[in-house]
């Protein structure tokens, strides 16, 4: 596979690369298609098929013309906007409107909650939508607009970085890393990378010098550099900054670990909410080649690196690490049973680094600043500092970087949230916090994150926050598991029923009986967190469930009987006492 | 020990009566069973109606009508124990595997296009009780207090629920028994 020799003057001869262009020439993928490309890409029928329908923004049916998906997460997301489209335009949504040219669905969190609501438009980020915007684009669809002829302003996405720290606030001169890195040598440089204390940024926190000398020591045919810019946690849109804004800074990161760990090639993962990037982080490679920063002698010396971007099509689950390999790798993204783990059997089997882009680019400043340096900041288990995405209720949202051991009361009050209810820390399978806990700090010896930081205020129905992220797993679940794949949607079912006000106390029992069944017996990190905004909810704020229960009956059943009757009732034309239940 | 025997009554809603079958399956200890046991509404005594003071309730099938759940319901307002037993009454089972259609396209396929069926006509006589549009596993409907899996469950499975109860036990079952490759 060779860099930027797509037709598309994309990407290479990826799966999810061919798929993608199928998918915006027909607006969906035609059953021929499916046989032609498992005959180019020398890939069975059945992996085909089944990679068009784990990635959500794959279709067997075609999609509208013009195909909108807007974001339903807390902070990005609108759905009242929608239904208000949908009616403007004459939609349900899911559904293509008859004569082909329009259909509106819902997709997770696209990572815009500093500057929502948030739409996909034939994959195109749209966003700070408004009534009038609405409008506007309703008329676009109606006349027949091409997408590329949009208004280009409505396209713009802001960086909004409020706060600069270590990483973002420290100059980075194009190529100082690397030419630090390989005058120091891998050994050294190795020694500096732990020294400094730098733990992995997706949120799990491993170390970073010690995955690399791991990878370094496993023994294989290659070894490969893995940067996981499948930043899918609802609420995170970090890496968005460091991609749009520090992008050779992450390469360079790249770069750096593979020299050390001897691999020849990298891929960045990015996920497909982001392909808006696509372009310019192309240029970003382009000029690296041309300052020998990638390609064959970098720098003059006996070091070839190159790097190659492959582009996600809709999958949280693909962020977690072996599923993203699975991914890479041309098929559903099913996180692999581990030990082993990538770092001695991982993409095509062979010893891998995936790292965090926000991990790649403090690489990158260690190698030029010293471990030392690094160490200097942060609290004791937790080097450095960290870049938070900040949305909610509050009166400034955006990408803010803190010294880790920073307290949540000090963010809260530097982005002007008022009146706070709850906190979610570290996104949905993070921590949802109340305020007696706004003292606690940031890091990983008390609370980790991964970035996200979605704020509610005393406004907020924190059921329907909980019920919405509950909602995100169970769409997200991989399938692959019974816990997991069972599990999310019967506590989806089970929000659902109190959200409607049909629950009691035994659905609460129930609930909590299974989300700690989903927790335990979970074969990935997604089942293993998918309950915790529920539990977290049950122990801070009990009363939230307490007040929608039915508190006269033991037990309400599941679904309305007489209505499970009424289509019975008019294929028989049957009206009798007995065609009714109570 | 309680002066009168335990009181147990049985039923299959959507089911095969497959998981009666293999409760009968228990061959000659009912004799013992029956020392401590005595049976209120079920099909091995073709009693109508459960007694008002049931301690065991052994539901077989799921929900496909509205007749099982009037059934259901006589249950679990007459037992202080509702068991579900078997897939079907766990899961649905078999039956749901019409969920997977909408109910008039059942109802046409099997009563006006099927291969063979003389006199179309879905039927609609009011004795026939009306089907839910899906099949739903009991515990959607009713309260259970405890799951008997298995299709069907084996005797020895039947034995040791009945037994742990009947020793005043949560009932527990052993992993041999629920182990069926």
């Amino acid at each position: 596979m060779e860099s930027h020799n797509g037709p598309t003057g994309q990407t290479g001869a990826h799966l999810l690369h061919r798929l993608f262009e199928v998918q915006q020439q027909y607006m969906h993928i035609p059953k021929q298609s499916i046989l032609e490309l498992a005959g180019e890409l020398r890939l069975p029928v059945s992996q085909v098929e089944s990679v068009v329908d784990f990635y959500s923004f794959f279709h067997r049916t075609p999609r509208g013309r013009f195909d909108l998906l807007f974001s339903n997460c807390t902070s990005c997301g609108d759905t009242a906007m929608m239904r208000s489209l949908c009616k403007r335009l004459n939609v349900t949504p899911g559904e293509t409107r008859a004569d082909g040219l329009v259909s509106i669905n819902e997709t997770s969190c696209i990572g815009m909650c500093d500057q929502g609501p948030a739409l996909l438009v034939n994959s195109r980020t749209l966003t700070g939508l408004t009534a009038i915007r609405l409008e506007q684009i309703a008329a676009q669809i109606e006349a027949g607009v091409p997408v590329p002829e949009w208004p280009v302003e409505w396209f713009r996405v802001q960086d909004n970085v409020r706060k600069n720290g270590l990483l973002l606030g420290t100059a980075f001169e194009t190529g100082s890393g690397l030419r630090a890195a390989l005058e120091k040598g891998p050994e050294a440089m190795l020694a500096e990378v732990t020294q400094s204390g730098l733990r992995g940024r997706g949120g799990a926190g491993f170390s970073t010098g010690m995955k690399w000398k791991f990878c370094r020591e496993a023994k294989g045919d290659a070894h490969y550099v893995v940067c996981n810019a499948d930043e899918g946690e609802p609420g995170t849109f970090k890496d968005r900054i460091l991609l749009s804004s520090h992008a050779h800074a992450v390469f360079e990161g790249m770069s750096i670990c593979g020299h050390i760990i001897g691999a020849s090639k990298g891929y960045l993962y990015l996920r497909g909410e982001y392909r808006y990037l696509l372009n310019d982080l192309h240029a970003v490679l382009k000029r690296r080649h041309k300052a020998r920063l990638l390609g064959k002698h970098i720098l003059g010396q006996a070091f070839d690196f190159d790097i190659e971007i492959i582009v996600g099509a809709g999958a949280y689950i693909c962020g977690e690490e072996s599923a993203l390999i699975e991914s890479m790798e041309q098929k559903r993204g099913i996180p692999r049973v581990r030990p082993p783990f990538p770092v001695t059997k991982g993409y095509l089997d062979q010893p891998t680094v995936v790292n965090n882009v926000e991990t790649l680019a403090a690489a990158a400043l260690i190698a030029v600043h010293g471990g030392a340096w690094f160490s200097g900041h942060g609290s004791e288990k937790s080097a450095g500092s960290k870049v938070l995405s900040i949305s909610g209720d509050c009166t400034t949202p955006g990408v803010y970087e803190y010294p880790f051991g920073v307290s949540i009361q000090r963010i809260l009050d530097d982005c002007g949230a008022e009146d706070v209810q709850a906190v979610q820390v570290g996104g949905p399978s993070g921590t949802l916090i109340a305020p007696d806990e706004f003292e606690r700090k940031l890091g990983f010896e008390d609370l980790a994150t991964g970035g996200s930081f979605m704020i509610y205020s005393k406004d907020r129905d924190l059921l329907k926050v909980i019920s919405n992220f509950t909602h995100f797993f169970a769409h997200e679940s991989c399938g692959f598991c019974t816990p997991c794949r069972v599990g999310t949607t019967l506590l989806k079912n089970g929000l659902d029923k109190i959200a409607s006000g049909h629950g009691t106390k035994s659905d609460v029992d129930e609930m909590y009986r299974m989300a700690t069944m989903v927790k335990r017996r979970s074969h990935c990190g997604l089942g293993q967190t998918a309950p915790n905004p529920l539990l977290d909810a049950l122990k801070r704020f009990p009363e939230v469930f307490e007040q929608r229960l039915v508190h006269d009956s033991e037990f309400e059943p599941h679904f309305d009987l007489d209505a499970a009757l009424e289509e019975a009732r008019q294929i028989s034309h049957r009206d009798d006492a007995e065609a009714h239940l109570a | 020990m309680s002066t009168r025997k335990i009181r147990v009554a049985t039923t299959s809603l959507a089911g095969c009566f497959g998981c009666h079958m293999s409760f009968l399956d228990i061959d000659e200890r009912i004799v013992g069973l029956i020392e401590h046991v005595e049976f209120s509404r079920s099909p091995i005594n073709d009693i109508k109606h459960c007694h008002p003071d049931c301690d065991i309730g052994l539901i077989e099938g799921g929900l496909c009508n509205a007749e099982n759940v009037h059934v259901l319901k006589e249950f679990r307002e007459s037992c202080k124990i509702i068991i579900a037993v078997g897939a079907c009454a766990i899961n649905g089972g078999v039956p749901a595997m019409r969920n997977h259609f909408t109910l008039k396209e059942c109802l046409e396929e099997a009563y006006l296009d099927g291969i063979g069926v003389e006199n179309p006509m879905i039927p609609n006589d009011v004795e026939l009780p009306l089907l839910l549009s899906k099949v739903h596993p009991i515990h959607e409907v009713v309260h259970v207090d405890y799951y008997l899996p298995g299709c069907p469950p084996p005797a020895d499975a039947f034995m040791k629920v009945l037994t742990d109860l009947l020793e005043g036990k949560e009932p527990s079952l052993p992993k041999e028994i629920l182990h069926f490759d």
